[in-house]
Formats: C-alpha cells, sequence, structure tokens
C-alpha cells in the first residue's frame, strides 16, 4: 500500500479544487454511490469515488488519470449524491486544470473526413469544449 | 402587446434553433414547428440567435462561457419589448443541450446577481438582461398543450407501433432544470400513448449515451448504444424516440460501429417523437426528413401501415 504524507502543497490542491468547482468536496463519505452509477466506470481506471478521495487528500497525480476525461458530464452521480455533491463539477475542475496549461486532449485535424461529415455539429462544439483549453 | 394580424389564433413562441437543428438534424426543428403549429402554436424562429456553447459551463470563475447563452436571451426580452409577443417570456428549446445550456446559464444569472451585474457590463453594445426569460423544452409545451388536444388531432393512431422512448440526460439533469422527475420520467410515454403508440419501458432510458464522447472514444460510445437498444429490442420496442440530435447520432448512426462490435446486432430505428406526431396527425405520409436516419425507419413504417406505401384503406401489407 502506498503512503500518503500530506504537506501544505496537497491542502493547496484541494483548495485549488474546492475553488473551481464551488463543491465541498471534504463532504463525501465514500460511499460509492458514485460509481455504482457512473455510465462510463467500465473505462476508467479509477472509479469516480477514488477520484475524489485523491482530492480530499490533495493528490495531484489525480490529473494523470484517464477518469476525469471520459466523464461525459452526465449528471448520474450528481442527481444521486446523498451528500449533495456535484461530482461534474469536480471533474470539471480537473480538467480545467490541465486543460488550461493548454495540454489539449484531442485534436480536430487528426479527426478524418468521413468522421467530420458525419458527427453532429454539437458533438464537435462539445468536445472542444470539454477536451481543448 | 402587439397587434397578431399574421397567424389567426396561433399562440407565439419564440424558439431557438441552435447550430445542429439547422444542419444534421434538419428533420428535427421541421416536424417541432409543423406538430405544434397543428396544436395551434406558432414557433417563431428567435431572431439574430447565436450558439449557445452546448455545454454549460461549469468551473465556478468561468463566466465568459455565459455570454453566448445569455444574448440568446436577451433577444427574447427584445422581442417582448418591441411588441412582437403577446406578453409571452418563455423560450422553447427543440434540442435538449440547448435547452440545459440555456436555462443553467439563466439559473445561474438569477441565482447570483453579481455574475450577472458583471455580464451586463461587460456586454456593452447589448441591453441589460434583466433575468425574466424562461427557458422550457418543446416536450413541456406538447405536456402543457395537453394529451386530450393532441388525441384530438390524432386521425392514424400509432397502434400498431411499439415505441421505446429514451431521455438521454440534458433534459432530466441536473435536477433543477429537469423537466420531469429525473429517475422516472414520463412524459414522453404520455406523449406517445396520446398518439396511440404502444409504449414499451426501457430501463436504459435515462442512461447516457456518451454524448461528446462520441468524438473521442466512438467504441465506448458504440458500447453504451448497444446496451441502451438491446435492453429496449429486449423489451420489444420496434422503435426509439429522443429529443436530443446527439443522443440520435449515438444511437442510430454509431449502430455502424455497433455491428463493427457485434456483427449479430440487428438494427432499430430513431426518430423524434414529433416525427411520430406528425404520421399520427396524417400529415408526411411520404415519410420525408426520415431518409436523414442512418437506419431507415421507413420500412418498419410501411409494414405497420403508416406511411402511404401501403394499402391503408384495408389495412393489408
Amino acid at each position: 500500500m502506498k503512503k500518503i504524507s500530506i504537506t501544505s502543497d496537497n491542502y493547496e490542491f484541494l483548495e485549488k479544487v474546492k475553488q473551481l468547482s464551488g463543491e465541498p468536496i471534504t463532504l463525501c463519505d465514500q460511499c460509492g454511490t458514485c460509481a455504482g452509477s457512473c455510465p462510463m466506470i467500465s473505462e476508467m481506471d479509477i472509479s469516480p469515488s477514488e477520484m475524489l478521495r485523491l482530492v480530499q487528500l490533495g493528490q495531484e497525480e489525480v490529473l494523470d488519470t484517464k477518469a476525469m476525461w471520459l466523464c461525459a458530464s452526465c449528471f448520474t452521480c450528481t442527481v444521486r449524491c446523498p451528500r449533495g455533491l456535484d461530482l461534474s463539477k469536480i471533474a470539471e475542475a480537473l480538467r480545467q486544470i490541465t486543460l488550461r496549461k493548454a495540454v489539449d486532449q484531442i485534436d480536430i485535424k487528426l479527426i478524418s473526413e468521413e468522421e467530420l461529415s458525419r458527427l453532429p455539429q454539437i458533438a464537435l462544439v462539445s468536445a472542444c469544449r470539454k477536451f481543448t483549453g | 402587446m402587439g397587434a397578431d394580424k399574421s397567424s389567426g389564433k396561433l399562440k407565439k413562441i419564440p424558439y431557438y434553433p441552435g447550430c445542429s437543428l439547422k444542419t444534421k438534424s434538419k428533420d428535427f426543428e421541421k416536424s417541432a414547428v409543423a406538430a405544434a403549429r397543428i396544436l395551434g402554436i406558432e414557433l417563431i424562429e428567435l431572431p439574430k440567435w447565436n450558439c449557445c456553447g452546448t455545454v454549460f459551463s461549469l468551473a465556478q470563475d468561468d463566466l465568459m462561457h455565459h455570454v453566448a447563452p445569455l444574448r440568446n436571451l436577451l433577444r427574447v426580452q427584445e422581442m417582448n419589448e418591441a411588441g412582437l409577443l403577446e406578453g409571452e417570456n418563455r423560450l422553447l428549446t427543440i434540442c435538449p443541450m440547448c435547452f440545459n445550456t440555456l436555462k443553467k446559464a439563466n439559473q445561474r444569472m438569477r441565482d447570483n446577481p453579481a455574475d450577472l451585474e458583471t455580464i451586463n457590463t461587460f456586454m456593452d453594445a447589448e441591453q441589460d438582461y434583466q433575468g425574466e426569460v424562461e427557458v422550457i423544452h418543446l416536450l413541456e409545451l406538447l405536456k402543457e398543450r395537453g394529451v386530450a388536444e393532441i388525441k384530438a388531432k390524432v386521425k392514424i393512431p400509432l397502434t400498431a407501433l411499439k415505441v421505446a422512448p429514451y431521455y438521454g440526460c440534458m433534459l432530466l439533469r441536473p435536477k433543477d432544470i429537469a423537466i420531469d422527475d429525473p429517475e422516472d420520467p414520463t412524459i414522453q410515454e404520455e406523449l406517445l400513448a396520446a398518439i396511440g403508440a404502444q409504449v414499451v419501458e426501457n430501463p436504459y432510458k435515462k442512461v447516457c449515451c456518451g454524448s461528446y464522447q462520441t468524438v473521442r472514444n466512438k467504441y465506448t460510445v458504440a458500447d453504451l448504444t448497444y446496451d441502451i437498444l438491446t435492453h429496449a429490442k429486449k423489451a420489444g420496442a420496434e422503435m426509439i424516440t429522443t429529443s436530443c440530435p446527439l443522443c440520435a447520432f449515438n444511437l442510430d448512426d454509431r449502430q455502424k460501429e455497433v455491428t463493427e462490435k457485434y456483427p449479430d446486432f440487428e438494427g432499430i430505428p430513431v426518430c423524434c417523437i414529433s416525427q411520430l406526431m406528425l404520421l399520427a396527425f396524417g400529415v408526411n405520409r411520404g415519410g420525408d426528413g426520415f431518409e436523414l436516419n442512418y437506419v431507415d425507419p421507413r420500412p418498419l413504417l410501411k409494414r405497420k401501415n403508416l406511411l402511404s406505401g401501403a394499402d391503408l384503406k384495408t389495412g393489408a401489407k
């Protein structure tokens, strides 16, 4: 098991995510309802509740996980969280921390002509909003 | 109130089309406007509308992305000031992504007067938004019009058609903008029953289709589509209805990728409820607009004698 020691850096990271999301993240008591509700869970490397725990502990390594990029902002966890937390906002905060460093997750130029002609505009606009800075 | 000279008794409501209704999903817009007209409502396209941004900005410090939705709400305010509407303060949306984005942005401005003031100051060339516009979705308007009113307009009940409604996310979540119970919505069921269709219960009706992940992870979306459609089919559905152009793409067009992954999968058509309403109202007997679908619903509709290709008098195939 990995040993975690909490320093002021960890606290700073937690505060940053709290500020960006506007969510009282420390309220999460790890019940796992979000993980059980997530339609993307089978593709994720860590579950939404693990994502939250890492943020609570101020572990910046959470930014290297795939999970936050697989979140489709479907708000299923949000409507079910018994603590009233909006996880979609927390995942968004994590994505924003990376995207604001101009680290894009998609490159429209790499999408084939055929695929571009098939995709509806809302798919492309929302993907650019969610995956590019 | 402005004098209504042009459209007789029709009730006027402005509507926001958004990008997809003008391009890939023209059938959604066309059928919604036509169905509303039959029900006594004139949907007026919002003048000078702009893209809403498709997703509500979730970051607390990001006010900039609320400017686009707000500009659209301002157009309704202006229409009212110009007397173009009879005191109608609602803006109708047909696309659920637009609905969610516009309604959430409106809500944030109402809940945070300081944010509204910042944006009003920023929008130098615009008048101030007063926060009085209500954003509604087509399904809400149809329900408000009433099941009895809809039934009264039905000429060809869709009794032979087994339809599983699909809701997706943006009309139901988060709770504070939901048009129905987020865990057990029934609005589509009520409307489908009104036009005589057999409603099929699908436990996956509110499970996300993957949304914009379709750009980045199309085979993950294909898996979600496979689950949603397979459950609907097992429950007996012959067709799926959705209100969202992006759900429609993921559930319909992505059946191509579903078949690549699951070669035994048999396709199922997906369309919007207003298209089915028109069929029930006896309009569009030729199935105009259905050619835009990936899985063509016309063979099924012909088999059910709902298009004029079949012998309507005898009901024979």
